[in-house]
């Protein structure tokens, strides 16, 4: 039984295919719906209601960071860019989990990156958000290096987070997960699994399409469903996995349950050019800068959407909407902090089992987001923009005059949290990979200590922030949990091993 | 909008005139609207609060209500009879306020106005937001004019050109 459908459950899907072959039932339950490609319209509150959870803003316990994540066939692999990227050797080494090296986690991700179709974008599609990106860079002295992409067919729509209009992410929904159903793996949306017991019960709800909703209808009849399980796999993200084990009662066992979370905390840059430049056509993440070593930051280019930009953009009123007005000349950058895993930033349910995130921004994360947002005011400036929007930065416009003044314009000191706006889309950590249930949730295959029969495999194992993008690591990390339980089913065919 | 979610529409009822004026400020752009096109903003904002939880709708007017007693404690009247710049200072002190709760109020609150006018399809062709289906084919017009330095790729891979399409 998998529990999620995105880069961790979509390749373990994929990877028991050949248990499915052999007659076992191999089945995946997903709490999105199903959608075809055509409904993907573009629009952002469309699809940001279709695809996300609470429409995209879901907020930490403490309403100062907007999280997001995505309910469907691929699960968060619909909304992603497809930059495409292997974990550092030392952030491996740092997390010290025993018999996790990082020779086998690089080799994986190469297997998947080959699969899903990574590879560099040529040159004529990128277009002037990235160009001016690398020439900024370049000027202001940071090296630039560009993202390997999993795109097949990309017209250049610019909307990978509302989901591809043209189908061209190779995420689980393209390659893994129509490769497990042909395989005769079961694959059933719109079905939430509530709780599990210890009995390996699992209480699912499938719900009915609504009227008007985008997304097939689910498999099953709309109802309540008890499944018993031969073994579990919980691939329901970062927030999801954990506050399953919670609500059902695993807290107690399990005492690292929700703790460790990580989420690259991340603003949206934004500057103002005295010409229009290309920025809402082709791909619009293609180049990085990584300083996650030496300054805990990782800058990327992005394009978002009217009101994504207006919500993230600091303050209101005229000087607002004048930025907003200048759209066809604004550039974009996102900072990512490489948060470090700290008491109290953790996943945890409320009374009535809902997820709730308790996050608390550390001095050495506010730093390295004001680090970040100085680097992208060089970047900006060096690339000739005329103002450059910074969220830590009182009045957050700053204007070429003052590019010489950026280290003291820009402070930590304005880093007001319930003011300026943060996000984060790489939600990691809340099922720890380690060495025993002293230290974290589960061993480096994602085995739950003590609980033979249940798995993770989703970014809840990261001991700590990845510090670069993370699908193909959660993929690789998956790809392990699936190589113990095809070894275990061929040791025990008939029995423990075996998948209801 | 959810079934049960449906009845709780019409949150901005008792405090429509505030929001309007908050919206106002907010984006001074608003200010033109005329009662068709705060009908439309109105519908996303409360299409949007309908599938969030009871208490978020009580404490947004709460708010409202608490911007107003503001404006009333300091210049003895209610907010939407504040000229602009009174207005502006206003929603500045709960921006900057020491009190989280107050910020995160007000983020909230101009979250909402934003909602209501930049997700809108006309705000954003207004504004010159473009994206389209067939990307670079859909806008002929547009290439870019930056020339592209050469840069260090993040790794070597499998594949150099995109699988399957001709170099």
């Amino acid at each position: 039984m998998i529990v999620g459908s995105g880069a961790g459950g979509g390749t373990v899907a994929a990877e028991m295919a050949p248990l499915a072959r052999d007659g076992r039932r191999v089945l995946v339950l997903e709490k999105g719906p199903r959608f075809r490609i055509e409904e993907f319209s573009g629009r952002e509150l469309e699809m940001a209601g279709a695809l996300y959870e609470d429409a995209g803003g879901f907020l930490t316990a403490d309403g100062t960071m907007t999280l997001a994540f995505a309910h469907a066939y691929g699960g968060s692999t619909l909304v992603y860019t497809g930059t495409s990227l292997i974990v550092p050797e030392r952030v491996i080494r740092d997390w010290g989990v025993p018999r996790l090296d990082h020779a086998d986690v690089e080799a994986r991700s190469r297997k998947y990156m080959a699969q899903n179709g990574v590879y560099y974008l040529p040159p004529e599609r990128i277009n002037d958000n990235n160009r001016l990106f690398v020439a900024g860079a370049r000027a202001a002295g940071f090296h630039a290096e560009q993202f390997p992409l999993n795109l097949s067919g990309c017209f250049g729509a610019s909307v990978c987070n509302l989901g591809c209009p043209n189908g061209a992410k190779m995420g689980t929904h393209r390659v893994q997960l129509p490769a497990a159903e042909a395989a005769g793996v079961e694959v059933v949306t719109r079905a939430e699994v509530l709780r599990l017991d210890a009995e390996r019960n699992l209480y699912v709800r499938v719900t009915e399409k609504r009227p008007g909703e985008k997304g097939a209808a689910s498999e099953w009849a709309p109802g309540e469903y008890r499944i018993r399980a031969g073994t579990v796999v919980l691939s329901a993200g970062a927030i999801g996995s954990p506050a399953l084990l919670l609500r059902s009662g695993f807290g107690e066992r399990l005492r690292r349950l929700g703790a460790g979370f990580t989420c690259h905390p991340a603003h949206i840059l934004v500057a103002e050019h005295a010409a229009p430049i290309t920025n809402d056509v082709g791909h619009p993440k293609s180049f990085f800068v990584d300083r996650a070593e030496q300054d805990g930051y990782v800058l990327e280019t992005c394009m978002y959407f009217p009101f994504t930009t207006a919500k993230n953009l600091t303050g209101f009123g005229e000087p607002h909407a004048a930025l907003m007005r200048a759209f066809p000349r604004l550039q974009m950058i996102l900072v990512l902090a490489c948060d470090k895993a700290a008491d109290g930033n953790r996943v945890r349910v409320d009374r009535v089992g809902r997820p709730a995130v308790d996050y608390t921004f550390a001095r050495h994360t506010i730093d390295s987001m004001v680090a970040a947002t100085r680097a992208s005011a060089r970047i900006f400036f060096g690339a000739g923009a005329l103002r450059v929007h910074a969220p830590s930065a009182d009045p957050p416009l700053i204007e070429r005059e003052d590019a010489a003044r950026v280290d003291e314009l820009i402070a930590a000191e304005h880093f007001l949290p319930g003011k300026v706006s943060v996000s984060a889309a790489h939600l990691m950590g809340g099922c720890a990979m380690g060495s025993d249930a002293g230290d974290s949730v589960t061993d480096s295959f994602g085995r739950v200590h003590d609980l033979p029969w249940l798995r993770i495999a989703d970014a809840s194992l990261f001991p700590d922030s990845l510090e670069i993008n993370p699908y193909v690591t959660i993929m690789a990390l998956s790809d392990r949990v699936a190589e113990g339980l095809r070894a275990e089913a061929a040791l025990f065919p008939r029995a423990e091993a075996a998948l209801a | 909008m959810n079934p049960a979610a449906a009845s709780a529409s019409a949150v901005l009822r008792p405090v429509r005139a505030t929001f309007r004026a908050v919206a106002k400020t907010v984006v001074p752009d608003m200010a033109a609207l005329d009662e068709a096109a705060w009908t439309r903003v109105e519908a996303i904002v409360e299409r949007a609060l309908a599938d969030r939880p009871a208490r978020m709708r009580r404490q947004l007017v709460v708010y409202m209500r608490l911007i107003d007693g503001l404006a009333l404690a300091r210049h003895g009247r209610r907010f939407r009879s504040l000229e602009a710049d009174a207005r502006q200072r206003l929603l500045e002190r709960l921006q900057d306020s020491r009190v989280l709760l107050l910020r995160r109020g007000f983020w909230g609150l101009r979250t909402l106005v934003y909602m209501g006018w930049y997700a809108q399809p006309s705000t954003a062709e207004a504004i010159g937001y473009g994206a389209a289906k067939g990307g670079w084919a859909a806008r002929p017009g547009l290439t870019p004019a930056t020339p592209l330095p050469d840069v260090v790729p993040a790794h070597e891979l499998v594949s150099r050109p995109e699988p399957g399409r001709p170099t």
